[in-house]
């Protein structure tokens, strides 16, 4: 075996020792360096106490770790099997995990919910057969938003949301503008920031803005996203929506209200995306056209909270270029379904931030719009119509170079 | 490694521990009076072996007229890392001290087991345990807890005999080393100059639900080995058929084809069908051979697998996978090192690649990723053949369904194991 001459041989022990020796010592620079923060959707907010820290912590493992199995109350039927599964890395999802909302196509409400509406369960545990929609009932895809900032969304009060509608267009700029009114679910507490409307509120989150805060989110996305109850849902979804006729052999609630409540703190307090290239040239010229586009009549640029009961979030300006308000979009983007007050055509301004990163959590392609139709920001862009016409009209009109700033703004949000 | 074997947990435990205990001082004290008494059974390395050898090929100690030997092998390690920039900092770990246990109950007819303590001896497993029946050399019974020889690794596994710490990708969470089940089976060698053919044919107990349900979110075929009730019964009543074959020359290296396929699934209770018949089925091609004169050791495993997840079920759960792993290992030096004669230095790399989800989204047409690639450059030190201590630096990419960029995961790690 021994091949090697002796001063080689000796040679090469001591190159090996050397090479362990440098490795020990370069342990922390042979280990990979973390992502730049701009780079980047999750992490918390800066600012988080040591106790906060932990809560976000617990949240976190629940939201992207908990994976469920029929075991654990998968099902019967559901969209995904974890919390995780439709937002990875916290950001937008992929037409994997787009799931479908069906038979309600006007404000009066869903006349389909005894066939399983309004959610699809598309998927299925093995011996049982997934959902259909029934015959004579429009759909809408949704595809899974990005997490990151809905604590700043959820911390603002209803009177700033309400400060931008203009239902009426009384200053003529062709924006309406209107707030979606929800009739809260019964766990629902209001704050002293929401005000009653014939006792409904504000709906915030959500394509159609029906959700009226981050609880009312996680509660309907345990139990319509993966068929889990919880002490505020306590029923399966139901098969062709007859609540009840399905048991399985898991105790219910399915999951603990501590891991709820977790996951919402978590969704609470990840960090508003960092936008990027800020001083770039093309970047401040694209943000100038975003402006004089009239853009940002909807995609309302800054906001600043008021007091909240977490530290980190109060008081705090930051930048998600939304107004939160539904928008008629034109019959382009009308699937002919919606949710609460809004009307088929209307959808909620989508937040920009992030819009950038949005490529790192859908495989490396944009699918952007409600249903991810749009495989650019381009197209984005063209498919606006309705309230947003004039914007487009004017986006159609600009340079080739303009168009490119304008889009590297977005990207560098 | 995941709990093989838990019930009757303390009661076991101290059944086992008084084994070992037993076997070990009567050794201890019979050596103290004369240690001739103790006789090592060393590794038969004159043979033409075959990895399906490796179960018996191992180094036992013969304690005069006790009618069994004992043996066993112990691995420690330390692992500083981290991904993607947050680090866990520096543990240590005792991933598995396994003893085992052999006897010559009459002519041509042995007893062997493998009783395995993982994770500080918070879980134990009977890895092997099987009475073997020579009826002709190319004919023989082997009944009990048989490791399904699926590749090479899952029965090829003892620590001592390998230059890297961790166990390879493929081979754990694709084959689910180190994977064992009650059943029967045959098998057999015939050699002919240097070259040497054998077989193996079992049928076991197998899979369950678990491998399309369970708390990773992708088929993962490892979860199976919590259930411990399939030493007992079997999930469905189809067994799992594990055939493979291998041929090694002398001079060339050895090949070995394997296949392992069964019907997972609970289709049927109380004679009322719950769901179609799902099967998985593994095939997988390994290969060893040493390179004469520069004594280079290759050592390399391919597995596929194909299972049957509902199409109604979530395209998160990949109906076929694949993945290996190509080690090559160089001896630097061998000669008396440190005071031991005969002592090894080598140099080793692993490349290795584990495809959780082959395929394409429906949504899109577009490639389904969940993989992982991993490069783990080595050296080791080798006092003897039954020891070798480790230093391997791992990194690892592991990307998830939709092809975002990877996860960077990287390790300094050190490690001892040694037969004993």
């Amino acid at each position: 075996m021994l091949i090697i001459s002796y001063p080689m041989k000796r040679n090469s022990a001591l190159a090996v020792l050397s090479f362990a020796i440098i490795g020990l010592i370069a342990c922390q620079k042979m280990l990979p360096e973390a992502p730049v923060n701009d780079e980047v959707l999750d992490g918390p907010v800066d600012g988080l106490s040591n106790s906060e820290n932990a809560r976000f912590l617990a949240g976190d493992i629940a939201f992207n770790d908990e994976v469920f199995t029929p075991e654990k109350g998968l099902g019967p039927y559901f969209v995904a099997t974890s919390c995780g599964s439709c937002h990875a890395g916290d950001g937008k999802g992929h037409p994997f995990t787009t799931l479908t909302r069906f038979g309600q196509s006007d404000s009066t409400g869903n006349k389909y919910m005894k066939y399983g509406a309004p959610q699809l369960q598309n998927r299925a545990i093995p011996g049982y057969t997934p959902e259909q929609i029934p015959a004579g009932a429009t759909s809408a895809k949704f595809t899974p938003p990005a997490n990151t900032g809905l604590g700043f969304l959820e911390a603002l009060t209803d009177a700033q949301i309400l400060s931008n509608a203009d239902p009426q267009d009384t200053n003529g700029d062709g924006i309406s503008g209107v707030p979606n009114y929800i009739a809260p679910p019964a766990f629902f507490t209001p704050k002293w920031y929401h005000q009653s409307v014939g006792g409904k509120y504000i709906g915030r989150f959500g394509k159609k803005a029906a959700a009226i805060d981050l609880l009312h989110q996680t509660v309907n996305a345990y139990n319509q996203d993966i068929g889990i109850t919880s002490e505020f849902a306590h029923n399966e979804p139901g098969i062709n929506g007859i609540e009840g006729i399905y048991a399985d052999n898991v105790s219910d609630p399915e999951v603990e209200s501590s891991d709820v409540l977790n996951v919402v703190f978590y969704l609470r307090t990840l960090k508003a995306p960092v936008q990027r290239d800020q001083g770039d040239a093309a970047v401040l010229t694209g943000k100038q056209l975003f402006i004089n586009t009239g853009c940002a009549g909807c995609h309302v640029q800054q906001w600043t909270t008021p007091f909240s009961d977490i530290g980190a979030l109060s008081n705090k300006t930051f930048y998600p270029y939304t107004d939160l308000l539904l928008h008629d979009m034109g019959s382009g983007l009308d699937d002919n379904y919606t949710e609460g007050m809004a009307s088929t055509a209307e959808w909620r301004t989508p937040p920009l931030w992030g819009l950038g990163l949005s490529k790192n959590s859908q495989g490396g392609k944009y699918f952007l719009l409600h249903d991810g139709r749009a495989t650019s920001i381009d197209a984005a862009i063209k498919y606006h119509d309705g309230e947003a016409k004039k914007s487009k009209d004017l986006y159609n009109q600009l340079s080739e170079t303009e168009k490119q700033n304008l889009i590297k703004f977005l990207e560098s949000l | 490694m995941k709990k093989i074997f838990t019930y009757n947990y303390s009661e076991m435990n101290r059944i086992l521990l008084s084994i070992i205990i037993t076997a070990a001082t009567t050794g201890t004290s019979l050596a103290q009076s004369d240690s001739s008494l103790v006789k090592r059974i060393p590794a038969d390395t004159g043979k033409l072996h075959l990895n399906m050898d490796a179960i018996y090929n191992r180094p036992f100690l013969q304690m005069d007229k006790l009618p069994v030997s004992i043996g066993g092998y112990l691995e420690a390690n330390s692992s500083y890392s981290g991904t993607d920039g947050v680090t866990e900092g520096l543990s240590f770990r005792v991933p598995r001290l396994s003893v085992f246990i052999s006897s010559t109950i009459k002519k041509r007819i042995k007893f062997l087991s493998e009783i395995e303590f993982e994770e500080g001896g918070r879980e134990v497993g009977i890895e092997f345990a099987s009475m073997d029946i020579e009826l002709h050399p190319f004919l023989n019974l082997r009944g009990g807890v048989i490791i399904n020889p699926i590749g090479a690794f899952n029965q090829n596994h003892d620590g001592p005999k390998w230059e890297f710490i961790d166990r390879p990708i493929s081979a754990t969470t694709i084959i689910p080393s180190t994977w064992s089940n009650a059943g029967f089976g045959l098998f057999g060698k015939y050699a002919y100059h240097k070259w040497v053919w054998a077989y193996e044919a079992y049928l076991t107990n197998g899979f369950d639900n678990t491998i399309i349900a369970n708390d990773k979110n992708r088929t993962w075929l490892p979860s199976s080995k919590q259930n411990t009730e399939r030493f007992d019964e079997s999930f469905n009543g189809v067994p799992l058929v594990t055939a493979k074959t291998a041929i090694r020359h002398r001079k060339i290296g050895e090949v070995g084809l394997s296949w392992m396929g069964g019907v997972y699934n609970k289709f049927m209770e109380d004679g009322l069908r719950l769901d179609a018949r799902r099967r998985v089925d593994l095939f997988a091609i390994d290969f060893n051979t040493t390179i004469p004169r520069i004594n280079t050791c290759i050592n390399a495993e391919w597995v596929w697998a194909i299972i049957d997840v509902p199409a109604t079920y979530t395209q998160q759960f990949g109906n076929k996978q694949q993945g290996g792993f190509f080690d090559i290992v160089q001896p630097i030096i061998k000669r008396k090192m440190l005071g031991w004669e005969k002592s090894t230095l080598n140099i080793a790399l692993r490349t290795e690649y584990a495809d959780y989800n082959v395929g394409t989204f429906k949504e899109t047409g577009e490639n389904i990723s969940d993989h992982i690639i991993a490069l783990v450059p080595g050296i080791s030190f080798r006092p003897s053949q039954l020891t070798v201590v480790r230093f391997n630096y791992r990194y690892h990419w592991e990307t998830d369904l939709l092809g975002n960029p990877p996860s960077k995961t990287a390790a300094i790690q050190f490690g001892i194991s040694t037969y004993f």
